[in-house]
């Protein structure tokens, strides 16, 4: 029982995000770059003031796999690193956090750009 | 002609081409399959915690993330993922494998203008915004945090 409640926030709170970005596209005729954009703003400011890891424990995937995710570990990567490392952080810390996605992105892309062909066109 | 007049007819032209969106049904699937995005994460999220119990939290995460930038990509490159797009709309864009679609998209497209300037170079028209904007505001909050451990 647990578990589904579990799911049943990550699914409400992932769909209400998904909505809004939905309702930014209704009103405003918005490209995909700026919403990415914007989502990634409002991860990097949750976190930077501090409320993103509560948002988080609560609603776990929900709030993580949404972009804001993205943003947030920016930012937490370069406080992190801050502290750790110093000024140097400043620098090193976000694409330090976001290595693996941002990786992970580009090599998947560029290996089935090689593979496959476009559809767009038909 | 006048140019106000000219431009205010071209302006009416365009807004009665732009596709419309009907509101209510594209916020209806535009939740839902979000939703479900995201609950695909915390499954996958879960099966890595159950198969590997000695991974940390925020290794478990990277992987997730990883996987689901993966099923975009391979989902971009056989077609799919764009008709997801199509009906879902936001819910396809907000959640990570959007960020995914929107690098392996326009590299599969332009294919045809070569490896250099068409994967490479458009590889990045929706994702170097994203990159760029992501990594300056990371240094700004970094760079107030340095200052605010100075004190």
């Amino acid at each position: 029982m647990d578990i589904f409640l579990t799911y049943l926030i990550v699914f409400l709170v992932g769909g209400v995000i998904c909505m809004l970005g939905e309702v930014l596209i209704i009103t405003t005729n918005i490209t995909s770059a700026r919403i990415l954009v914007t989502f990634v703003l409002i991860g990097v400011f949750l976190e930077a003031v501090g409320v993103f890891d509560y948002i988080s424990d609560f609603a776990k995937a929900g709030i993580n796999v949404p972009i804001i995710g993205f943003g947030a570990s920016l930012a937490k990567g370069a406080i992190g690193a801050v502290k750790t490392h110093g000024f140097l952080g400043i620098f090193t810390g976000g694409l330090t956090a976001t290595a693996g996605g941002i990786a992970a992105a580009i090599g998947f892309a560029f290996l089935f750009a090689l593979i496959f062909k476009s559809h767009t066109k038909k | 002609m006048d140019d106000k007049k000219r431009n205010e007819t071209y302006n009416k032209y365009v807004m009665s081409k732009i596709p419309k969106t009907k509101p209510w049904p594209s916020l209806f699937n535009s939740f839902w399959v979000g939703g479900l995005i995201c609950v695909l994460g915390q499954g996958i999220n879960d099966i890595y915690m159950l198969v590997f119990p000695s991974l940390s939290e925020q290794t478990a995460w990277a992987l997730t993330l990883i996987t689901l930038i993966f099923i975009a990509s391979f989902l971009t490159g056989i077609g799919v993922y764009d008709q997801i797009g199509k009906f879902a709309g936001g819910g396809s864009i907000v959640p990570i494998t959007g960020f995914s679609n929107s690098i392996a998209s326009p590299s599969i497209e332009f294919k045809s203008e070569g490896i250099i300037y068409g994967i490479c170079v458009k590889m990045f028209t929706i994702a170097g915004p994203v990159i760029v904007f992501g990594v300056v505001s990371s240094i700004v909050v970094g760079l107030i945090y340095w200052i605010i451990s100075l004190f």
